[in-house]
C-alpha cells in the first residue's frame, strides 16, 4: 500500500508518520512536499501534526486554503483514505473535510502527554483492529485541541456513528469528549491524539500501531474483492 | 485606495478562554467590574476601490479570514489616509 504523508511548511510529524509506515509497517511511503507534490497514484493520504504556515490566522487555516488540500477534497470524495493527525485534523477542519471546529485548551496551556482515550467505534476503516470500548493510550501535544461543534453537528455525529475516540479524562475542553471523528463516508479520520507517536513499545505504548495495521488491512480486503 | 477593517471574534457562547484569563487577571488588579472579556483580531486590508469592494472582503472573510462555525466578524470601509 502506498501512503502519501503531505508537508506543509511548519509540518514537524511528518517524519513519524513516514517511520511508522516504511520502518515499522513495511509499507511504501513518500513525503509529498505541498507545492508540487500529485496525490492521484497513492493509496491513501496522512496529513501529520505540527504547525503549518506557523498557525497563522487560525491553526490549519492557511494550509486548507492550498492547492494541495483541493487535491486531497477531491481524492476524499472518491473514497481514498485520509488520516490528519493533529495539525492535520485542524487542516481536515478548516477545510470543510470534517464538521466542527478547533479553539484553544480550555486552560489554555500547550499539552504533551499520554492520554487514555476509548475507542467508540470499532467498525470504521481505521478502528476495526481494535475492540468496541477498548482504552488505548495516546500521545497529545496540542495547545488548539478543544473541539467544537454546534447542537445539531454533535447530534449528527452521534446519529451517524462518527465519533471514533473520546478522551477518558478530557483534557483539552472538547465537546463531547471528543478526541476523532470521521467524515460521513467513513473514509476522512481527524484525530488530535497521535498514533503514529504509540507505534512502537520503546515510545511508551504500542496503541497506534493497530490504527494504520486496520488501515492497511481493510484496503487490501476492499482491493482483493474489487479486483 | 481603500482601507478595511475586519474585527473578527469568537461567538457569544463559544468559550474564550484567553478572554477569560484576561478576565481573571483584571480581577486580580482589582478591576472587579469587569463581568466579561471577550478577544479577537482585527485584520486591515488596503485594496484598490471597486464598486464591490464590499462582496469581494465578505468573500475573502467567509473563505479564509474568519472561520464561521467559531467566529463573527464585522468590516469598516473607509478612505486610506496611505502613502
Amino acid at each position: 500500500m502506498k501512503f502519501a504523508v503531505v508537508v506543509f511548511p511548519g509540518s514537524n510529524c511528518d517524519r513519524d508518520m513516514y517511520h511508522v509506515v516504511k520502518d515499522v509497517l513495511q509499507e511504501d511511503a513518500a513525503l509529498v512536499w505541498h507545492e508540487t507534490g500529485n496525490l492521484e497514484n497513492y493509496d491513501a493520504i496522512l496529513l501529520p501534526g505540527g504547525f503549518s504556515y506557523g498557525d497563522y490566522l487560525r491553526s490549519g487555516a492557511v494550509a486548507a486554503a492550498s492547492d494541495m488540500m483541493s487535491q486531497v477534497k477531491k481524492q476524499a470524495e472518491q473514497g481514498k483514505p485520509v488520516l490528519g493527525v493533529c495539525n492535520g485534523f485542524q487542516v481536515l477542519l478548516e477545510a470543510g473535510l470534517l464538521p466542527g471546529a478547533m479553539l484553544p485548551n480550555k486552560h489554555l496551556a500547550f499539552m504533551c502527554h499520554q492520554e487514555p482515550l476509548e475507542v467508540t467505534n470499532n467498525q470504521t476503516l481505521f478502528t476495526t483492529g481494535y475492540e468496541q470500548g477498548e482504552v488505548v493510550h495516546f500521545p497529545i501535544a496540542h495547545g488548539e485541541g478543544n473541539y467544537y461543534c454546534d447542537d445539531e453537528t454533535m447530534a449528527a455525529l452521534q446519529a451517524n456513528n462518527q465519533i471514533v475516540f473520546t478522551y477518558k479524562q478530557n483534557p483539552n475542553g472538547s465537546a463531547g469528549d471528543i478526541a476523532g471523528i470521521v467524515n460521513e463516508q467513513g473514509n476522512v479520520l481527524g484525530m488530535m491524539p497521535h498514533p503514529e507517536r504509540a507505534s512502537e513499545a520503546i515510545l511508551g505504548s504500542d496503541d497506534g500501531i493497530r490504527l494504520f495495521q486496520s488501515l492497511i488491512k481493510n484496503w487490501r480486503d476492499a482491493y482483493a474483492i474489487n479486483v | 485606495m481603500k482601507k478595511v477593517t475586519i474585527h473578527i471574534a469568537l461567538k457569544q457562547g463559544v468559550l474564550d478562554p484567553q478572554g477569560q484569563t484576561i478576565q481573571t487577571s483584571l480581577h486580580s488588579l482589582g478591576f472587579t467590574e469587569v463581568e466579561e472579556v471577550r478577544t479577537g483580531k482585527t485584520v486591515e486590508l488596503f485594496l484598490e476601490d471597486s464598486a464591490d469592494i464590499e462582496a469581494r472582503v465578505h468573500e475573502m472573510c467567509d473563505k479564509l479570514l474568519a472561520n464561521p462555525v467559531i467566529e463573527d466578524y464585522s468590516l469598516e470601509v473607509e478612505e486610506a489616509l496611505r502613502t
